[in-house]
Parts: structure tokens; C-alpha cells; sequence
């Protein structure tokens, strides 16, 4: 094999499995050392630059990074990467000073964003330093979009969002809330310079064909439009017996606010086998924690309904079975049908994007799923003006993913009213430097701790119940966020290997705890190569890292799978071959530009 | 600096026969310099004790000092150790394996411990062919003093501060076959291929087996000009065979002109597979033997692999008719039979 490029920031980026696996690309690493250093504010502002919302994403991110996170596959259990930024979130101290701060010079341009969630917002934060007019249009009484609508104040505080939804409006946004945009023309024929679209996916699916659901309606509602009534408080009780249909998030959260909003006896009842439901693990355990039955592989049939008033729902019992290609078939069982008694239903079984207030004589053209046609990299539609981001770009994702969206938005918005091309995208911010501080010292914790997992503390369910205010997890206190903090392997300090320094005395191949580090002659083939080493490497989503040719001919080859980054390979190194290098990366933003 | 390893080990390491991991058979975390070739040497110790499947507690360190008698802390940690006086290992070891004969017993020492102050039970543990693994860790200099030329440092040599060794070389594996070592190897502590077979070859074989491995001191004894260091030691070493078991030697055979294969049973029945790379040298006789160390030497090279064996020999233990039970398992009337007994020798031998 060729010798790998580590001078590829993509290379050592994807060593950081977390940040590598974030959409946002955080460099997670970064800001738990400064937690375990107690410096939550520089951590939350590490957090700010990158993901715009820790405090928000600390409670309620979906975590892609701690699936990713190289821990997960050295032990158990991942380091808890997304209740650690809370920590910082929670014991920052004055961050406001350190953000840009409003008034900044006018560049003479206009922006609109339709819709105040997270993708607008994150646009909003990228874009009004650079001294854009930016007008925000949202129907709600508030920014924050879906994370105001949809995550319950037991799940997210009102305080913690109206902070961080406050730090970018303090920027100087002009905001126009309570106001539903109801024609894109309009907006185009003001002088705006461009727009931005972050209108996510607004409308909750329903069962219109299921028999009982018209008679039944009064007692029937959609999940999101129902957190949504619970959340502005149109709705403050519920029946005493709950039904939820759906499996993911959204039924989670409709299920435990029912438990709060008076529901004795709620069930969510979804078609999919339990492992296989969308709902993050942590989720449906929460639920079940409060008394929520789970029913899986139940197929709803009707509505029952008996006098104009619903009396609960018919089920049929299926079974999962998978064809060779792994594709999924729900069998009925045969087994009879299952009633289940309930007072009230609430539909959380997916939202859909819509976008009725945008003509379709504008040039920007919809595919056939109406769904606008976006370019993936750069945001745009076929409108050059228009740009989409968040949940109304490709359909529901996540918080992480429309920040993420909203980044690159910015920099093809600031592109575009430069008149520049927006495909001529910069490269990512990256340093590279060594943490040696003396012969055999690193400027970062390399020891390796066993400590497992540490469990994030809830407040008691009989006090929660009571309120659906009441927040239910506490947060780690500063000395166990330190402990967790201590379980992150730093793989941001990156193995760097120089080949030409290397006298082949194979003390790295000796210590290396986990047998990453193998001297062999090379092969043509990355197959063969892979397994010739000392433990073959089968983990092929992780790299192998090739060296030049070595003196004797042969070459060192590491792979990165379940290096420990503690250092030991560049200690036991007499000529420094080895080097312990930080690696910092950060994705281009506006203000870069 | 680390001083602790890390507990996790890569998920998918192999397992032996007994279910260990290499992690069974590991030591502490060496506190000698950085690249010293001892580390790797006690690398291959552990990875040659885990491919045998060895028991940990079944096997014994002994060693005498310096920095080569300073690694048994750093390989197999559960096993027992005898960190003896200056180049007394021999004697330590002796009186062990006198002991209890079903152990294995690894005597680790260093040029200076065996070749100057533990000369003489050097050659009196290799006259009584007792029966264990013997290491030098052989650097030409004393490390663990800065770096003064050791008797095994070749004539000419020169050292890290200039200075050039004007005096003869003790060239341990000649005087091993010499003194009647029944086993005798050479190996290079950067070259695994090669020495993990010979050290479970050496741990089968019943006698001593005696392994000089060229072993790089990399502070004081890695200049230009030292006869031991990495590079001096890659570029003279000439293998007298390989092991057929090992696949990675294969592209360095082919430099080699055309050899032939043989086989020598060991003790316990297994075979030992050699290729060998000189023609004209025949493992199992002693003068074939010294022939090629002569003319190798001669050459500038350091002959590497196995030099000489003899499996017909006996150990001591076959020499003395010693007990086939561990002496901590004998109980005390059978250990000291008393008075009456000792009466009945003495009365024999008048």
C-alpha cells in the first residue's frame, strides 16, 4: 500500500471518531479536557462556536457522536459525551462577553429566514457579525422552532432555551414572531438580498383512513400539534387511559407528558419489534422508568368508538421476519385481535414536510415526494436566492443536523452576496501540534481509567410526575463530570509517526497495550495488509495508517481501531519517531471566509 | 511518564490453549530507556511462553544484576522471580531447579553478569547442563554505569564518547559449545521472526540452553562505529537456518544461496523444523558448529539462529538420579528421614 497522507485533514479527522461522527463536527475531545480542567466556560464556548446550543444539545441531542465514540468499542459503554457538554452548559461563567458583540457595521445586506428553529437561528449567528440586516419570520411566540414546540420543559427547561435562543437574537436579529409567512413571492419581491428556508417539518402524519378515526376525533390527536398545545399552553390535562401509536421520539415524549398532564394508564403501542423502534435507547428507557408500557409488533386496526366517544383501539398481533437482505416484513401471528382501552390517542407516527405557502411558479422546482430540489453541499435551490436548511431541506432529522445545515447556509449565503462562487468551498480550519512538554510528559491526560460509565442522576418520579416543568435529569455535579470527562481516550492527540527517525527497535510493537502497532513488509493489497497484522484488522471503517519504507525495507503499520491514544508508542520511542500531536478541526464557517 | 499500562487490551486478541491472552504473560512497565533492546527481547519471552501455552506459575526468572537482570520485572508478571546477586544467577537458578525440576526456568543475564563477574558459574551451570533457558542480553557495554566497554565488546568497537575498545571479545556462544552446552543459539533482539522459535525451541530442549542475543544498548551503545548497535548488528547478521514454521522469513531466504532441510527431535518428541542457509553446517555437530562461528567471525558477521544442539546428553537431573517430586511437595518424613537413615548411608560407605 501507498503511505497514508496524514497531511489529509480528513485523515486524522476521522480518527476523532465523535467529532468525525457529529454533523457539526464539535471537537468533542477539546472541550472535555477543558471540563475536566473546570474550565466550563471556555468548554461552552468551544461548544458555542460549534454547535450554537450546548445547553439545549447537552439535554436533548441525539448523540451520533457517542455511537461513534472508539470507547464503546475498547469497553462497554461510550464516554457520555452529550451529558458532559451539559456540565459545561450548567457551570459556565460569563459567556455573553466573549460572543460577538451587536452593534456590528452594516455590509449593506438583507437576509430573510422564514421559520425561527434551529437551522435559522444557527444562520442568524453566522451571519449578523458579518454585519447582515437579518429579518426572522416564525408563527410562534418565541424562537426556537421545534425545540420550543416539541421537547418538553421536563426534557428541556424554558430558561435553558430562552438563553441560548437570546444570545443570537441579542446580535442585533430582527425578529417578527407571531408571523406565518405565507408567500414566498412576497418575500422575494422585498429586497432581500437572499432567504433562508428553515421552516422544518411542520405536520404530524396521521391515520385518516383507519376506521372510527373521524368519529373518534374529538379524542384523537396528533402527537407534535398536541406537545405543541402542551407546550403554549392551550392543553393542560389529558384522560386518565393514553394511548400513544409510534416508536419514536416524539411518541416518548407525548407518553411521558401524558404522564404529567394527568394520564394514569399510558401505553405506547407501535408495529415494530422493541429493539428496532426509532426512539433512542436512553428514551424508551426514561419511559419505561415512569410507568409507560411498551407494546411492540401491535398493528393498529380502528379507533373504537361507542357513542361519540372513544373507548380505545383494535390491534393486530404481527411478527417481525427478515428476508436475506435484511428487509422487514410484519406477519400477522394469527393470534386474535387486542383491545386496548383508552380515553384519549395521540398520533406520533412521523412528520412530514410542507411547504403550501411557497409557489411553484418561482424557479424553484419540487421533486416527486414534493420536497424542494437542495443542493447537498451548498444549500441552495434551484432558486439562487432561496436556501434551505434544517428539517425543510431533506426531510426530519435532528437539532445537531439543521445547526450543522445552518453553518453551511451561512457560508453560501455570505458566498453568494459577495457574488462569489459558492462551490468554491474553503478548507476546514486544522492545526496540528505536539503535546510533549518534557522527555516522556504530554500536555494531556494520557493515563487510560477503567471507570465505566457513569449514570446521569434524575429527580425522583414521584416529584417529576407532578410537573411537567420539573426537569428530570440533574445533570452531573462538577466532580463526577470530571470522572466521566477522565474516560474520554483524547484521540484528538494523534499517534504521528515519521518514518525517517525510526530505528525499527520495536519498543512501540512491544508496549502498545492494545497491539495496534505491527513492523511488516508491505502488500499491494489493503485486504492481505489488513490481516498480516499482529491482530488482524477486521474493523474496516477504521483506518489503517501506512509509513513510509522503513531502513530494513519493511513498513510500520497501525491500525486505528482501538488505539488508546495514552501515549505509550511515543514513550517507549528513543528517537521520537513517535509523536503525540494534537489535532485541531474546525469546519470553515462564514466569519472565515 | 506512564508507569502503569493501560488494563484494556485489543477485544480481539488471541487466546492459547489455556484461554489466556498475551496480557496473562505480561510484566510491569519497563522502566529501562526507551528502543533498549532488552524490552523487546522480554516481548518475545512473553509471546514465545503464550504460543507454548505455558502456565504462568509454573515458570521461574532468575536473574543477577544489571539492566538485562532488571527485565524479569517487565515479562510474565504471575510467574516467580529470583532477583539474585551479581552474577550469581547460575547458582540461584541451580539450587531452584534442584528443588522442583518440573518447572521452566529462565535465567536472564547480561554480558557484563555472566561474562565478567559470573564467569565461573556461567561455565560450571553449562559443565552440569542444567536443565533451563539461559538469556544474555548481550549490548558489548555496561548500560546501567553509563556505558563502559563490557568483555564481550568487540576489539575495535568504538563507544559513544569515542573511545576505541582495544582489547579481545569473550564470544560467549563459542565458549558455550566449547564448555558442551547441549543447546546453543544467536539471535538479535530487533529480529522476532527468529527468536521466538529459538526460545521455545530452548524452553523444549532438556539441558541448558544458552541464547546470546545481540541486544543494543540504544544510549550508550548505538553510535556509528559500535559493533552492537541497531544498524552495525542488521547489516552483519548472517542466519545460519530458519525455522520452516515461519512464513515472514520466506523473501529473506531467497537472498541466501540454496540450502537444505532437516529436522531435529527435541526431548519431549516435538521436531524442529530447520532450513538451513549454510550448507556445509550440521546442527546437531560440534565442529561443523564451531567451523561456522570460526569463518563467520572471520567474515565480520554474527552468525544468528540455532548453532548447535544435542539431544543424547542428559541433564543433570538424569546425571544425578534426582527426585521427580518437588521437594515443597514432600512431606517432612520423606524430606528428613532421620537419624537411622543417615546411620545407613554412612554404613554404606564404609
Amino acid at each position: 500500500m501507498k503511505p497514508t497522507d496524514t497531511r489529509n485533514p480528513e485523515y486524522y479527522h476521522k480518527v476523532v471518531d465523535c467529532q468525525y461522527a457529529c454533523p457539526a463536527h464539535t471537537p468533542v475531545p477539546e472541550y472535555i479536557r477543558k471540563i475536566a480542567a473546570e474550565k466550563y466556560t471556555e468548554a461552552y464556548m468551544i461548544n458555542w462556536e460549534s454547535n450554537v446550543f450546548p445547553g439545549v444539545l447537552g439535554r436533548t441531542c441525539d448523540r451520533p457522536c457517542e455511537p461513534a465514540c472508539r470507547r464503546g468499542r475498547v469497553e462497554e459503554e461510550p464516554v457520555a459525551i452529550c451529558r458532559l457538554k451539559r456540565v459545561a452548559a450548567d457551570n459556565k461563567g460569563d459567556v455573553q462577553s466573549l460572543m460577538p458583540q451587536a452593534p456590528f457595521p452594516s455590509n449593506g445586506k438583507k437576509i430573510a429566514l422564514i421559520g425561527g428553529g434551529p437551522a435559522s437561528l444557527s444562520v442568524a449567528r453566522d451571519l449578523a457579525p458579518l454585519g447582515y440586516e437579518i429579518h426572522l419570520f416564525d408563527e410562534q411566540i418565541a424562537g426556537g422552532g421545534m425545540m420550543r414546540s416539541q421537547i418538553p420543559a421536563f426534557r428541556l427547561p424554558e430558561e435553558v432555551l430562552n438563553e441560548e435562543v437570546g444570545y443570537i437574537l441579542d446580535l442585533g436579529i430582527h425578529t417578527q414572531f407571531m408571523t406565518y409567512v405565507e408567500s414566498l413571492k412576497d418575500v422575494l419581491e422585498k429586497d432581500y438580498d437572499a432567504v433562508f428556508v428553515g421552516t422544518g417539518a411542520p405536520r404530524g402524519r396521521d391515520l385518516p383512513k383507519l376506521p372510527g378515526r373521524k368519529e373518534g376525533d374529538a379524542h384523537i390527536h396528533i402527537g407534535i400539534e398536541w406537545l405543541a398545545g402542551v407546550a403554549f399552553e392551550h392543553i393542560d390535562k389529558i384522560g386518565k387511559k393514553v394511548i400513544v401509536l409510534g416508536g419514536g421520539n416524539t411518541a416518548m415524549d407525548c407518553c411521558r407528558t401524558s404522564r404529567r398532564l394527568g394520564g394514569e394508564s399510558v401505553k405506547v403501542v407501535v408495529r415494530s419489534p422493541f429493539k428496532d423502534m426509532k426512539a433512542s435507547p436512553w428514551e424508551k428507557e426514561d419511559a419505561m422508568h415512569e410507568d409507560i408500557e411498551i407494546f411492540d409488533n401491535h398493528v393498529p386496526l380502528s379507533f373504537e368508538v361507542e357513542n361519540g366517544k372513544l373507548t380505545g383501539m383494535k390491534f393486530q398481533r404481527v411478527k417481525a421476519v427478515y428476508d436475506d437482505a435484511g428487509k422487514r416484513k410484519l406477519l400477522p401471528t394469527g393470534e386474535p385481535d387486542v383491545f386496548i382501552e383508552a380515553d384519549e390517542v395521540l398520533i406520533a407516527i412521523g412528520q412530514e414536510n410542507s411547504f403550501p405557502w411557497i409557489e411553484r411558479d418561482l424557479g424553484l422546482k419540487f421533486d416527486e415526494w414534493d420536497m424542494p430540489e437542495v443542493d447537498k453541499v451548498t444549500f441552495q435551490s434551484t432558486h439562487p436566492k432561496v436556501f434551505f436548511g434544517g428539517d425543510a431541506a431533506f426531510g426530519p432529522e435532528n437539532v445537531i443536523t439543521a445547526v450543522a445545515h445552518g453553518h453551511q447556509a451561512a457560508v453560501s449565503i455570505h458566498l453568494f452576496c459577495q457574488g462569489k462562487d459558492i462551490r468554491l468551498r474553503p478548507a476546514p480550519y486544522t492545526k496540528l501540534f505536539s503535546t510533549k512538554m518534557g522527555i516522556h510528559e504530554w500536555s494531556y491526560d494520557s493515563p487510560v481509567t477503567i471507570d465505566q460509565r457513569y449514570v446521569v442522576p434524575q429527580a425522583e418520579k414521584s416529584i417529576t410526575l407532578l410537573d411537567r416543568r420539573r426537569e428530570v435529569e440533574l445533570g452531573f455535579d462538577p466532580p463526577t463530570g470530571y470522572k466521566e470527562a477522565q474516560r474520554c481516550l483524547n484521540c484528538d492527540v494523534q499517534t504521528d509517526f515519521a518514518a525517517d527517525r525510526c530505528i525499527e527497535c520495536d519498543a512501540c510493537m512491544d508496549i502498545c497495550p492494545t497491539s495496534c502497532i505491527t513492523f511488516t513488509t508491505n502488500e499491494e493489497d489493503e485486504v492481505k495488509l489488513r490481516k498480516k497484522l499482529l491482530v488482524p484488522a477486521t474493523n474496516t471503517s477504521q483506518d489503517i495508517l501506512v509509513s513510509e519504507n522503513l531502513k530494513t525495507g519493511r513498513v510500520m503499520v497501525k491500525d486505528e481501531d482501538v488505539c488508546l491514544h495514552c501515549g505509550l508508542c511515543a514513550e517507549r520511542c528513543p528517537t521520537s519517531a513517535w509523536d503525540m500531536q494534537q489535532f485541531f478541526y474546525s469546519v470553515t464557517k462564514a466569519e472565515n471566509l | 511518564m506512564t508507569y502503569l499500562k493501560p488494563l484494556f487490551r485489543h477485544p480481539k486478541l488471541p487466546k492459547n490453549k489455556l484461554g489466556y491472552t498475551l496480557k496473562e504473560y505480561e510484566g510491569t512497565i519497563s522502566t529501562l530507556c526507551a528502543g533498549c533492546g532488552h524490552d523487546s527481547i522480554s516481548a518475545t519471552i512473553v509471546q514465545a511462553c503464550f504460543e507454548l501455552s505455558i502456565e504462568p506459575h509454573l515458570v521461574a526468572k532468575i536473574s543477577g544484576i544489571g539492566c538485562s537482570s532488571k527485565t524479569p520485572a517487565y515479562f510474565l508478571g504471575n510467574s516467580h522471580g529470583f532477583n539474585s546477586v551479581h552474577g550469581r544467577m547460575p547458582s540461584v537458578a541451580t539450587g531452584a531447579n534442584l528443588a522442583n525440576k518440573n518447572m521452566v526456568y529462565f535465567g536472564v543475564s547480561g554480558d557484563g553478569d555472566t561474562a565478567s563477574i559470573g564467569m565461573g558459574q556461567f561455565v560450571h551451570a553449562i559443565r552440569r547442563n542444567l536443565n533451563m533457558v539461559y538469556i544474555v542480553m548481550n549490548n558489548g557495554c555496561y548500560g546501567l554505569t553509563k556505558g563502559q566497554d563490557s568483555a564481550t565488546a568487540d576489539v575495535g568497537s568504538a563507544s559513544k564518547s569515542g573511545h576505541i575498545n582495544p582489547f579481545q571479545p569473550v564470544d560467549l556462544a563459542s565458549l558455550a559449545v566449547e564448555l558442551g552446552a547441549t543447546f546453543v543459539a544467536q539471535s538479535f533482539s530487533g529480529d522476532k521472526q527468529q527468536l521466538v522459535p529459538l526460545i521455545k525451541a530452548a524452553i523444549q530442549h532438556k539441558g541448558l540452553a544458552f541464547i546470546n542475543v545481540m541486544s543494543p544498548c540504544v544510549t550508550f551503545n548505538n553510535n556509528p562505529g559500535s559493533t552492537k548497535s541497531y544498524d552495525y548488528v542488521r547489516e552483519h547478521m548472517q542466519a545460519t537456518g530458519t525455522f520452516d514454521f515461519v512464513p515472514e522469513r520466506k523473501a529473506i531466504q531467497a537472498q541466501y544461496e540454496a540450502g537444505t532441510d532437516t529436522s531435529v527431535a527435541l526431548h519431549d518428541g516435538t521436531l524442529m523444523r530447520l532450513h538451513k542457509l549454510a550448507p556445509e553446517w550440521n546442527p546437531e555437530d560440534r565442529l561443523s558448529a564451531v567451523n561456522a562461528m570460526q569463518q563467520a567471525r572471520a567474515r565480520n558477521e554474527i552468525l544468528t539462529g540455532l548453532l548447535y544442539i544435542n539431544t543424547e546428553f542428559g541433564d543433570l537431573h538424569d546425571i544425578l538420579d534426582t527426585s521427580d517430586t518437588a521437594f515443597n511437595t514432600l512431606d517432612e518424613a520423606t524430606l528428613s528421614p532421620g537419624k537411622k537413615a543417615l546411620e545407613a548411608i554412612n554404613a554404606s560407605l564404609r
